[in-house]
Protein backbone atom coordinates (compact mmCIF):
# COMPACT_ATOMS: atom_id res chain seq x y z
CA UNK A 1 0.00 0.00 0.00
CA UNK A 2 1.32 3.65 -0.99
CA UNK A 3 -0.31 6.79 1.31
CA UNK A 4 -1.61 7.65 -2.02
CA UNK A 5 -3.66 4.84 -2.07
CA UNK A 6 -5.32 5.32 1.38
CA UNK A 7 -5.71 9.30 0.81
CA UNK A 8 -7.70 8.45 -2.34
CA UNK A 9 -9.63 5.61 -0.76
CA UNK A 10 -10.81 8.35 2.40
CA UNK A 11 -11.37 11.08 -0.57
CA UNK A 12 -13.48 8.68 -2.21
CA UNK A 13 -15.19 8.55 1.47
CA UNK A 14 -15.38 11.89 1.84
CA UNK A 15 -17.04 12.55 -1.09
CA UNK A 16 -19.41 9.68 -0.82
CA UNK A 17 -18.41 8.24 -3.54
CA UNK A 18 -18.40 4.53 -4.48
CA UNK A 19 -15.19 2.11 -3.76
CA UNK A 20 -15.39 -0.10 -6.86
CA UNK A 21 -13.74 -3.78 -6.16
CA UNK A 22 -10.52 -3.10 -8.47
CA UNK A 23 -9.53 0.30 -5.62
CA UNK A 24 -7.15 0.02 -3.06
CA UNK A 25 -9.08 -0.59 -0.09
CA UNK A 26 -8.18 -0.88 3.81
CA UNK A 27 -7.71 -4.78 4.49
CA UNK A 28 -10.17 -4.11 8.01
CA UNK A 29 -13.13 -2.57 5.27
CA UNK A 30 -12.55 -5.10 2.85
CA UNK A 31 -12.81 -7.82 5.65
CA UNK A 32 -16.07 -6.15 6.89
CA UNK A 33 -17.53 -5.75 3.53
CA UNK A 34 -16.84 -10.01 2.89
CA UNK A 35 -18.38 -10.83 6.14
CA UNK A 36 -21.04 -8.88 6.13
CA UNK A 37 -22.63 -9.14 2.45
CA UNK A 38 -21.70 -12.95 2.65
CA UNK A 39 -23.91 -13.41 6.12
CA UNK A 40 -26.64 -11.48 4.13
CA UNK A 41 -26.26 -14.13 1.07
CA UNK A 42 -26.56 -16.86 3.81
CA UNK A 43 -29.68 -15.15 5.30
CA UNK A 44 -31.44 -14.66 1.94
CA UNK A 45 -30.91 -18.55 0.87
CA UNK A 46 -31.69 -19.83 4.95
CA UNK A 47 -34.55 -17.84 4.65
CA UNK A 48 -36.11 -19.99 2.02
CA UNK A 49 -36.86 -22.40 4.00
CA UNK A 50 -39.33 -21.89 6.62
CA UNK A 51 -41.52 -20.01 3.52
CA UNK A 52 -40.57 -22.75 1.29
CA UNK A 53 -42.02 -25.51 4.00
CA UNK A 54 -45.67 -23.88 2.90
CA UNK A 55 -45.33 -24.14 -1.03
CA UNK A 56 -47.01 -27.78 -0.95
CA UNK A 57 -49.74 -26.20 1.80
CA UNK A 58 -50.60 -22.91 0.29
CA UNK A 59 -54.48 -22.48 0.75
CA UNK A 60 -54.83 -22.00 -3.08
CA UNK A 61 -53.29 -22.60 -6.33
CA UNK A 62 -52.68 -18.70 -6.52
CA UNK A 63 -51.27 -18.08 -2.87
CA UNK A 64 -49.06 -21.29 -4.41
CA UNK A 65 -47.83 -19.04 -7.80
CA UNK A 66 -47.20 -16.17 -5.51
CA UNK A 67 -45.18 -18.02 -2.60
CA UNK A 68 -42.98 -20.42 -5.31
CA UNK A 69 -41.98 -16.32 -7.10
CA UNK A 70 -41.01 -14.88 -3.89
CA UNK A 71 -39.22 -18.04 -2.45
CA UNK A 72 -37.18 -18.09 -6.03
CA UNK A 73 -36.41 -14.37 -5.27
CA UNK A 74 -34.87 -15.09 -2.41
CA UNK A 75 -32.78 -17.30 -3.65
CA UNK A 76 -31.93 -14.48 -6.35
CA UNK A 77 -30.82 -12.36 -3.85
CA UNK A 78 -28.51 -14.69 -2.27
CA UNK A 79 -27.04 -14.96 -5.86
CA UNK A 80 -26.79 -11.47 -6.56
CA UNK A 81 -24.97 -10.93 -2.76
CA UNK A 82 -22.74 -13.92 -3.51
CA UNK A 83 -21.73 -12.15 -6.50
CA UNK A 84 -20.67 -8.90 -4.55
CA UNK A 85 -18.61 -10.48 -2.13
CA UNK A 86 -17.02 -12.54 -5.27
CA UNK A 87 -15.88 -9.13 -6.25
CA UNK A 88 -14.13 -8.91 -3.18
CA UNK A 89 -11.89 -11.46 -3.69
CA UNK A 90 -13.13 -14.97 -2.11
CA UNK A 91 -14.97 -17.44 -3.90
CA UNK A 92 -18.44 -19.10 -3.85
CA UNK A 93 -17.55 -22.08 -2.98
CA UNK A 94 -15.39 -20.86 0.35
CA UNK A 95 -18.50 -18.58 1.43
CA UNK A 96 -20.77 -22.00 1.09
CA UNK A 97 -18.30 -23.25 2.69
CA UNK A 98 -18.10 -20.93 5.60
CA UNK A 99 -22.05 -21.22 6.39
CA UNK A 100 -21.80 -24.90 6.17
CA UNK A 101 -19.51 -25.17 9.20
CA UNK A 102 -20.94 -22.41 11.46
CA UNK A 103 -18.16 -20.06 10.98
CA UNK A 104 -20.01 -17.72 8.68
CA UNK A 105 -23.89 -17.23 10.43
CA UNK A 106 -27.33 -16.29 8.72
CA UNK A 107 -30.10 -13.76 10.54
CA UNK A 108 -31.24 -16.30 13.26
CA UNK A 109 -34.93 -14.35 12.42
CA UNK A 110 -34.97 -17.64 10.10
CA UNK A 111 -34.96 -20.02 13.09
CA UNK A 112 -38.36 -19.37 14.35
CA UNK A 113 -40.85 -21.81 13.67
CA UNK A 114 -44.15 -20.69 11.37
CA UNK A 115 -46.66 -23.45 12.63
CA UNK A 116 -49.39 -21.65 10.12
CA UNK A 117 -50.20 -20.24 7.22
CA UNK A 118 -50.45 -16.76 9.01
CA UNK A 119 -47.13 -16.74 9.92
CA UNK A 120 -46.34 -17.05 6.53
CA UNK A 121 -48.32 -13.70 6.06
CA UNK A 122 -46.47 -12.16 8.90
CA UNK A 123 -43.28 -12.74 7.81
CA UNK A 124 -44.05 -11.18 4.40
CA UNK A 125 -45.27 -8.22 5.89
CA UNK A 126 -42.63 -8.31 9.40
CA UNK A 127 -39.94 -10.05 8.59
CA UNK A 128 -39.63 -8.17 4.58
CA UNK A 129 -41.06 -5.48 6.08
CA UNK A 130 -38.02 -4.95 8.39
CA UNK A 131 -35.43 -6.15 5.64
CA UNK A 132 -36.85 -3.04 3.48
CA UNK A 133 -36.06 -0.72 6.12
CA UNK A 134 -32.45 -2.14 6.49
CA UNK A 135 -31.26 -2.61 3.11
CA UNK A 136 -33.18 1.14 1.60
CA UNK A 137 -29.98 2.77 2.99
CA UNK A 138 -27.73 0.33 1.75
CA UNK A 139 -28.67 0.84 -1.99
CA UNK A 140 -26.34 3.65 -1.20
CA UNK A 141 -23.52 1.75 0.42
CA UNK A 142 -19.72 3.06 -0.09
CA UNK A 143 -19.12 -0.27 -1.69
CA UNK A 144 -20.63 -0.58 -5.13
CA UNK A 145 -21.16 -3.92 -6.30
CA UNK A 146 -23.27 -4.14 -2.57
CA UNK A 147 -25.11 -1.04 -2.99
CA UNK A 148 -26.72 -2.08 -6.61
CA UNK A 149 -27.53 -5.60 -5.58
CA UNK A 150 -29.56 -3.78 -2.96
CA UNK A 151 -31.09 -1.59 -5.49
CA UNK A 152 -31.99 -4.74 -7.10
CA UNK A 153 -32.84 -6.92 -4.04
CA UNK A 154 -35.37 -3.48 -3.29
CA UNK A 155 -37.44 -3.81 -5.73
CA UNK A 156 -37.90 -7.04 -5.80
CA UNK A 157 -38.86 -6.75 -1.84
CA UNK A 158 -42.13 -4.84 -2.14
CA UNK A 159 -43.82 -7.71 -3.87
CA UNK A 160 -42.72 -9.87 -1.02
CA UNK A 161 -44.28 -7.20 1.83
CA UNK A 162 -47.53 -6.72 -0.02
CA UNK A 163 -47.96 -10.39 -0.27
CA UNK A 164 -47.47 -11.31 2.98
CA UNK A 165 -49.20 -7.89 4.23
CA UNK A 166 -52.47 -8.95 2.29
CA UNK A 167 -52.44 -12.87 3.27
CA UNK A 168 -52.88 -11.04 6.76
CA UNK A 169 -55.49 -8.82 5.70
CA UNK A 170 -57.56 -12.26 3.64
CA UNK A 171 -57.60 -14.00 7.33
CA UNK A 172 -58.55 -11.00 9.53
CA UNK A 173 -61.78 -10.03 7.06
CA UNK A 174 -62.68 -14.09 7.53
CA UNK A 175 -63.73 -15.77 10.66
CA UNK A 176 -63.25 -15.34 14.48
CA UNK A 177 -60.55 -18.38 14.07
CA UNK A 178 -59.00 -16.92 10.82
CA UNK A 179 -58.49 -13.67 12.56
CA UNK A 180 -57.17 -15.55 15.45
CA UNK A 181 -54.35 -16.96 13.91
CA UNK A 182 -53.38 -13.92 12.68
CA UNK A 183 -53.07 -12.47 15.87
CA UNK A 184 -51.37 -15.02 16.80
CA UNK A 185 -48.61 -14.95 14.32
CA UNK A 186 -48.53 -10.90 14.83
CA UNK A 187 -47.50 -11.94 18.18
CA UNK A 188 -45.26 -14.67 17.69
CA UNK A 189 -43.12 -12.63 14.90
CA UNK A 190 -43.46 -8.88 16.14
CA UNK A 191 -40.25 -9.16 19.12
CA UNK A 192 -38.32 -10.96 16.67
CA UNK A 193 -38.79 -8.52 13.74
CA UNK A 194 -37.65 -5.36 16.10
CA UNK A 195 -34.94 -7.53 16.78
CA UNK A 196 -34.07 -7.90 13.28
CA UNK A 197 -32.19 -5.01 13.53
CA UNK A 198 -29.67 -5.53 15.57
CA UNK A 199 -28.53 -4.97 19.13
CA UNK A 200 -29.02 -1.56 20.61
CA UNK A 201 -26.69 1.27 19.66
CA UNK A 202 -25.31 1.66 23.06
CA UNK A 203 -24.10 -2.39 22.78
CA UNK A 204 -23.58 -2.05 19.00
CA UNK A 205 -20.09 -2.56 18.84
CA UNK A 206 -18.99 -1.44 15.01
CA UNK A 207 -21.85 1.18 14.54
CA UNK A 208 -19.43 4.01 14.40
CA UNK A 209 -16.54 2.66 11.91
CA UNK A 210 -19.12 1.22 9.57
CA UNK A 211 -20.74 4.41 9.67
CA UNK A 212 -17.62 6.39 9.09
CA UNK A 213 -16.93 4.16 5.82
CA UNK A 214 -20.82 4.96 4.96
CA UNK A 215 -21.47 0.94 4.88
CA UNK A 216 -23.77 1.73 7.24
CA UNK A 217 -26.33 5.27 6.84
CA UNK A 218 -28.20 5.00 10.13
CA UNK A 219 -28.02 2.87 13.38
CA UNK A 220 -29.96 0.33 14.78
CA UNK A 221 -32.07 1.96 16.70
CA UNK A 222 -32.58 4.64 14.34
CA UNK A 223 -33.52 1.96 11.65
CA UNK A 224 -36.01 0.52 14.62
CA UNK A 225 -37.66 3.62 15.27
CA UNK A 226 -38.66 3.35 11.51
CA UNK A 227 -39.72 0.53 11.46
CA UNK A 228 -42.08 0.57 14.49
CA UNK A 229 -43.21 4.39 13.01
CA UNK A 230 -44.22 2.62 9.69
CA UNK A 231 -45.44 -0.83 11.10
CA UNK A 232 -48.10 0.58 13.81
CA UNK A 233 -50.87 2.34 11.39
CA UNK A 234 -50.39 -0.62 8.90
CA UNK A 235 -51.45 -2.84 12.16
CA UNK A 236 -53.99 -0.86 13.14
CA UNK A 237 -55.83 -1.19 9.56
CA UNK A 238 -55.62 -5.14 10.06
CA UNK A 239 -57.37 -4.74 13.09
CA UNK A 240 -54.56 -6.60 15.23
CA UNK A 241 -52.87 -5.67 18.62
CA UNK A 242 -49.31 -5.47 18.68
CA UNK A 243 -47.98 -7.52 21.86
CA UNK A 244 -46.95 -4.67 23.70
CA UNK A 245 -47.99 -3.00 26.17
CA UNK A 246 -45.36 -0.19 26.39
CA UNK A 247 -46.74 0.72 22.68
CA UNK A 248 -47.76 4.71 22.27
CA UNK A 249 -47.51 6.86 20.20
CA UNK A 250 -45.44 10.29 21.52
CA UNK A 251 -46.44 13.61 20.15
CA UNK A 252 -43.53 15.35 21.16
CA UNK A 253 -40.62 12.84 19.88
CA UNK A 254 -42.81 12.79 16.77
CA UNK A 255 -42.31 8.87 16.96
CA UNK A 256 -44.15 6.01 19.18
CA UNK A 257 -42.33 4.98 22.11
CA UNK A 258 -42.23 1.32 22.64
CA UNK A 259 -41.21 -1.46 25.49
CA UNK A 260 -37.75 -3.14 25.10
CA UNK A 261 -37.23 -6.31 23.59
CA UNK A 262 -35.97 -9.47 25.23
CA UNK A 263 -32.28 -8.81 24.43
CA UNK A 264 -31.56 -12.39 26.09
CA UNK A 265 -33.38 -14.28 23.97
CA UNK A 266 -32.04 -12.40 21.31
CA UNK A 267 -28.39 -13.45 22.32
CA UNK A 268 -29.89 -17.24 22.67
CA UNK A 269 -30.95 -16.91 19.03
CA UNK A 270 -28.08 -15.88 17.77
CA UNK A 271 -25.98 -18.18 19.62
CA UNK A 272 -28.09 -20.61 17.64
CA UNK A 273 -29.43 -22.28 20.50
CA UNK A 274 -32.58 -24.71 19.19
CA UNK A 275 -32.71 -27.45 17.22
CA UNK A 276 -34.27 -25.30 14.24
CA UNK A 277 -30.33 -23.87 13.64
CA UNK A 278 -29.31 -27.69 13.44
CA UNK A 279 -32.07 -28.50 10.65
CA UNK A 280 -31.66 -25.75 8.69
CA UNK A 281 -28.33 -26.24 7.94
CA UNK A 282 -29.12 -30.17 7.66
CA UNK A 283 -31.76 -29.24 4.96
CA UNK A 284 -28.63 -26.61 3.45
CA UNK A 285 -26.03 -29.07 3.63
CA UNK A 286 -28.13 -32.17 1.82
CA UNK A 287 -28.83 -29.99 -0.69
CA UNK A 288 -25.18 -28.49 -1.40
CA UNK A 289 -24.49 -32.26 -1.17
CA UNK A 290 -27.31 -33.55 -3.26
CA UNK A 291 -26.42 -31.54 -6.15
CA UNK A 292 -22.91 -32.11 -6.26
CA UNK A 293 -23.15 -34.54 -9.40
CA UNK A 294 -25.04 -31.76 -10.99
CA UNK A 295 -22.30 -29.32 -10.81
CA UNK A 296 -19.56 -32.21 -11.62
CA UNK A 297 -21.35 -33.24 -14.32
CA UNK A 298 -21.76 -29.99 -16.46
CA UNK A 299 -18.67 -29.23 -15.65
CA UNK A 300 -17.34 -32.70 -17.27
CA UNK A 301 -20.04 -31.50 -20.09
CA UNK A 302 -18.05 -28.38 -20.37
CA UNK A 303 -14.71 -29.55 -20.30
CA UNK A 304 -15.77 -32.39 -23.43
CA UNK A 305 -17.14 -29.85 -25.32
CA UNK A 306 -14.27 -27.81 -24.91
CA UNK A 307 -11.92 -30.36 -25.99
CA UNK A 308 -13.74 -31.27 -29.47
CA UNK A 309 -13.67 -27.74 -30.49
CA UNK B 1 -11.72 -33.25 -10.79
CA UNK B 2 -12.92 -29.01 -9.85
CA UNK B 3 -16.70 -28.91 -10.19
CA UNK B 4 -16.57 -24.95 -9.27
CA UNK B 5 -18.14 -23.41 -12.74
CA UNK B 6 -16.48 -20.09 -13.93
CA UNK B 7 -17.87 -17.29 -13.25
CA UNK B 8 -19.54 -15.07 -16.12
CA UNK B 9 -20.21 -11.49 -16.44
CA UNK B 10 -24.14 -10.53 -17.79
CA UNK B 11 -25.23 -7.72 -20.25
CA UNK B 12 -28.58 -6.78 -20.55
CA UNK B 13 -30.14 -5.05 -23.44
CA UNK B 14 -33.36 -3.69 -21.87
CA UNK B 15 -34.99 -3.15 -24.97
CA UNK B 16 -34.72 -2.23 -28.75
CA UNK B 17 -32.84 0.69 -29.23
CA UNK B 18 -30.58 0.41 -26.09
CA UNK B 19 -26.92 -1.23 -25.42
CA UNK B 20 -26.69 -4.09 -23.62
CA UNK B 21 -25.71 -3.21 -19.91
CA UNK B 22 -23.93 -4.94 -17.22
CA UNK B 23 -26.02 -6.56 -14.59
CA UNK B 24 -23.91 -8.87 -12.76
CA UNK B 25 -22.34 -12.19 -12.97
CA UNK B 26 -23.31 -15.76 -12.53
CA UNK B 27 -21.29 -19.14 -12.47
CA UNK B 28 -22.03 -21.74 -14.90
CA UNK B 29 -20.06 -24.68 -16.68
CA UNK B 30 -20.83 -23.23 -20.52
CA UNK B 31 -22.00 -20.24 -22.10
CA UNK B 32 -25.18 -21.89 -22.92
CA UNK B 33 -25.75 -22.88 -19.06
CA UNK B 34 -24.59 -19.51 -18.63
CA UNK B 35 -27.27 -17.39 -20.70
CA UNK B 36 -30.09 -20.02 -18.72
CA UNK B 37 -28.40 -18.99 -15.34
CA UNK B 38 -28.84 -15.23 -16.33
CA UNK B 39 -32.35 -15.27 -17.79
CA UNK B 40 -33.43 -16.70 -14.74
CA UNK B 41 -31.30 -14.76 -12.30
CA UNK B 42 -31.76 -11.41 -14.13
CA UNK B 43 -35.46 -11.00 -16.16
CA UNK B 44 -37.65 -12.17 -14.25
CA UNK B 45 -40.01 -8.97 -14.37
CA UNK B 46 -39.59 -8.44 -18.34
CA UNK B 47 -36.07 -6.63 -17.71
CA UNK B 48 -34.80 -7.09 -20.79
CA UNK B 49 -35.13 -8.66 -24.50
CA UNK B 50 -31.56 -10.18 -25.13
CA UNK B 51 -28.74 -11.16 -22.83
CA UNK B 52 -24.69 -11.56 -23.36
CA UNK B 53 -22.54 -13.25 -21.25
CA UNK B 54 -18.59 -13.23 -21.22
CA UNK B 55 -16.26 -15.41 -19.13
CA UNK B 56 -15.60 -12.92 -15.90
CA UNK B 57 -11.34 -13.92 -16.76
CA UNK B 58 -11.52 -12.68 -19.83
CA UNK B 59 -12.47 -8.54 -19.19
CA UNK B 60 -9.56 -6.68 -19.54
CA UNK B 61 -10.10 -4.20 -17.10
CA UNK B 62 -8.03 -0.87 -17.13
CA UNK B 63 -6.10 -0.22 -13.54
CA UNK B 64 -7.71 1.95 -11.05
CA UNK B 65 -4.51 3.70 -10.52
CA UNK B 66 -4.19 4.69 -13.72
CA UNK B 67 -7.09 6.61 -13.97
CA UNK B 68 -5.33 9.78 -13.89
CA UNK B 69 -2.97 9.41 -16.51
CA UNK B 70 -5.77 7.75 -18.39
CA UNK B 71 -8.73 9.56 -18.13
CA UNK B 72 -7.41 13.29 -16.79
CA UNK B 73 -6.09 15.40 -20.00
CA UNK B 74 -9.98 15.89 -21.28
CA UNK B 75 -9.81 18.43 -18.38
CA UNK B 76 -7.63 20.76 -19.78
CA UNK B 77 -9.10 20.23 -22.83
CA UNK B 78 -12.87 22.22 -22.38
CA UNK B 79 -12.82 23.35 -25.99
CA UNK B 80 -13.57 19.49 -26.89
CA UNK B 81 -17.30 20.85 -25.48
CA UNK B 82 -19.62 22.91 -27.30
CA UNK B 83 -20.72 24.91 -24.09
CA UNK B 84 -16.96 26.63 -23.80
CA UNK B 85 -17.60 28.61 -26.85
CA UNK B 86 -19.71 31.84 -26.08
CA UNK B 87 -21.16 32.81 -29.45
CA UNK B 88 -23.63 36.01 -29.76
CA UNK B 89 -27.03 35.17 -28.88
CA UNK B 90 -28.08 35.37 -32.21
CA UNK B 91 -26.74 31.76 -33.03
CA UNK B 92 -27.26 30.36 -29.49
CA UNK B 93 -29.02 27.35 -30.32
CA UNK B 94 -26.21 26.15 -32.45
FE1 LIG C 1 -34.72 -11.11 0.14
FE1 LIG D 1 -37.98 -10.91 0.62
Amino acid sequence: MTIHAQQRFDSLIEADERIEPDDWMPEEYRQTLVRQIAQHAHSEIIGMQPEGAWISRAPSLHRKAILIAKVQDEAGHGLYLYGAAESLGTTRAELLDRLHTRRQKYSSIFNYPTPTWADVGAIGWLVDGAAIANQVPLCRCSFGPYGRAMVRICKEESFHQRQGFQILLRLTEGTAEQKQMAQEALNRWWWPSVMMFGPPDSESVHNARNMAWGIKRFTNDELRQGFVDMTVPQAELLGLTIPDPELRWNDERGHYDFGEPDWEEFARMVRGEGDLPEQRLRVRREAHENGAWVREAAAAYAARQRQAA
Amino acid sequence: MNADWPRWEVFLRARRGLSHTHVGSVHAADGETALQAGRDLFTRRQEGISLWVVPSEQVVASDPDDQDSLFEPADDKSFRFPTSFELPSEVDQM
